[in-house]
This record gives C-alpha cells, sequence and structure tokens, in this order.
C-alpha cells in the first residue's frame, strides 16, 4: 500500500514509467518473437482441428487479456471511489481502449475459428455473448469519458459503471460450466491442470506473456498521455483566467 | 499457404486482425503521448506554468 501511495504522485509516476517502458516494449518483442517461432514451427497441427489451432495462440491471449484489463479497471473504479487515488482514474481510462482491443481481437479472432470449427461465425451461447457484452460495456466506458469534462467527475461515474460491469467478468469465466455452450470449456485455467499438451502449451504461455507485457506497455504509455493530457486541461485553464485577469485590469471602469 | 491447408484464409485473417487491431493501438498511444508533449511544451514555453505558480504564491 506504501508504494501505492508513493506512485500517487504523478511525476513520479511519470518518471518510473519511463524507466519501465523500454524494459516492458523489450520482453514483448523479445517474447512474442519466440512464442510466435514455437507457435507456428514446432507447435503440431491439432489432430481434429488441423492448422486451425494456430489461431488459438492469439486468441486465448487476447480473451485473458480483455479479463486482466476489466479487473484492472475494477480494482481502479475502487481505488477511485474508496481512497481517491488520484492515478485510478487516470489508469481506468488508459485501460479501457486497450481492453477493448482485445476484447475485439478475442470476438474476431473467435469468429475466423468458429466458422471452420463448428460452421459458424457466430452463435448466440453464453460465452460468445458475454464476451460480446464485455466488449460492449468497454465502449460504453469510453462513451462515458468523453461525455463529461471534468477529468474527476467522469471518473466517479466510469468508477460506478465498471463495478456493476464487473458482474459480468465471472459470468464469462464460468459460462461454459454454467450453461450448455458451443465453446469448448477450459483448457488451461482450471482445476486439476491444463489439459493441453506440453507441445501446444508452452508457446500459448509464452505468447500470453509477451502478449501481457506489451499491453501493460501500452497502458503505461496511455497513462502517461494521460496525465499530460490533464497538466495541458489544467494549464490551459489557468492561462484563460490569467489572460481574462488582464483583459478585465486594462479595460476602463 | 497451402501448409495451412484448406482454412488458410480463415488463419490468415486471425493473425491480420490482431496486427490491425493491435498496431492501432499501439500507434493510437504514441501518437496522443507525441500530441499532449508538444502541447505542454507549448504551453509551459509560453510561461503558462510560471505565471500561475508565481500568482497563487
Amino acid at each position: 500500500m506504501a508504494g501505492l501511495i508513493d506512485l500517487a504522485n504523478p511525476t513520479r509516476f511519470m518518471r518510473l514509467a519511463a524507466l519501465l517502458l523500454p524494459w516492458l516494449v523489450g520482453a514483448a518483442a523479445v517474447l512474442l518473437a519466440v512464442g510466435f517461432y514455437l507457435a507456428w514451427f514446432v507447435a503440431p497441427a491439432d489432430y481434429q482441428q488441423g492448422e486451425t489451432i494456430r489461431i488459438m495462440f492469439v486468441h486465448v491471449p487476447a480473451a485473458w487479456l480483455a479479463l486482466m484489463f476489466y479487473s484492472v479497471m475494477s480494482l481502479s473504479a475502487l481505488g477511485t471511489l474508496v481512497w481517491r487515488h488520484p492515478l485510478a482514474d487516470v489508469a481506468q481510462k488508459a485501460a479501457a481502449p486497450i481492453g477493448a482491443g482485445f476484447a475485439l481481437i478475442c470476438l474476431l479472432t473467435g469468429a475466423f475459428w468458429g466458422k471452420p470449427m463448428w460452421g459458424t461465425y457466430w452463435v448466440w451461447d453464453a460465452r460468445l455473448t458475454s464476451v460480446l457484452v464485455l466488449f460492449l460495456i468497454y465502449l460504453g466506458i469510453m462513451a462515458l469519458w468523453r461525455t463529461l469534462d471534468e477529468p474527476s467527475r467522469a471518473g466517479r461515474a466510469v468508477a460506478i459503471l465498471t463495478l456493476v460491469g464487473f458482474v459480468n467478468v465471472p459470468i464469462i469465466k464460468f459460462s461454459v460450466d454454467w450453461w450448455n455452450t458451443l465453446h469448448q470449456p477450459a483448457s488451461v485455467l482450471r482445476m486439476g491442470g491444463p489439459t493441453i499438451h506440453p507441445s501446444m502449451l508452452w508457446p500459448l504461455l509464452i505468447l500470453a506473456t509477451g502478449f501481457t507485457c506489451l499491453a501493460l506497455a501500452l497502458h503505461l504509455g496511455a497513462m502517461r498521455a494521460e496525465i499530460m493530457r490533464r497538466r495541458v486541461r489544467t494549464l490551459t485553464i489557468l492561462e484563460a483566467e490569467r489572460l481574462d485577469r488582464l483583459a478585465t485590469q486594462g479595460s476602463p471602469a | 499457404m497451402s501448409s495451412l491447408g484448406p482454412h488458410a484464409g480463415f488463419i490468415l485473417a486471425s493473425y491480420a486482425a490482431v496486427v490491425v487491431v493491435l498496431g492501432g493501438l499501439i500507434l493510437a498511444v504514441i501518437l496522443d503521448h507525441r500530441a499532449q508533449k508538444r502541447a505542454l511544451a507549448d504551453l509551459e514555453q509560453r510561461g503558462a506554468g510560471r505565471r500561475s505558480e508565481r500568482r497563487t504564491s
């Protein structure tokens, strides 16, 4: 908690983020290069799904990251509402487009995988529908940020919406257990360990770590931009007030 | 291409979607960062921050 309080200082955060960013980008580049090499040239084709199993290597990390970023946003929402941490709503605002991007990748790659395997791009089953709802919640949150001008007011409104939307996260995770779905049940993050062969599991885990590093780098970059946007906003208001005051002083009584 | 089997189009479309969406995100973050940095530098060059600090102190 002390570390989080230290980071409440935006200048300190900007310095730390600038230090971390090149390492995260470097780690992402190496992990993605190794992961894609293993996924394309070492991992075998699946005995049932054939070469379409290559889609899994981008579809599954995208699904995990879409959920992870929503969970990060929910924690940030608590930070905004409970602890009033100055960077919490910055983190939340910066995370939304990234989470939406991964949710979109998950939906698109799922459709491209579904057509050859299930015979359809889309079906209204519980897993697919709940991920679509997640994507729409992301879009709603991004729209709400744009609707309200004042960042702290917008932050509180978005925080409430984010926490309400969090109910969808366990629904997505357990939808394949609670309902009969066309989507297969979990084969990696499950009680009893993964059911997927190590020749496919390792590339998947390496790629998931690489995408996570990339997503964190994007998040830090977007947070830095958001902090600067708020400084620009404050300075612009102060400058406008100063010019207004000068104009009032200069005008005849 | 032929080594990807009969569903090569779906596999390539999936990877193209990843490149387009992630490429767009990366580009958006970099451009936004640059724009805010430039705007902040312009304001500071005009002395907006310094003058306001002097006024409030």
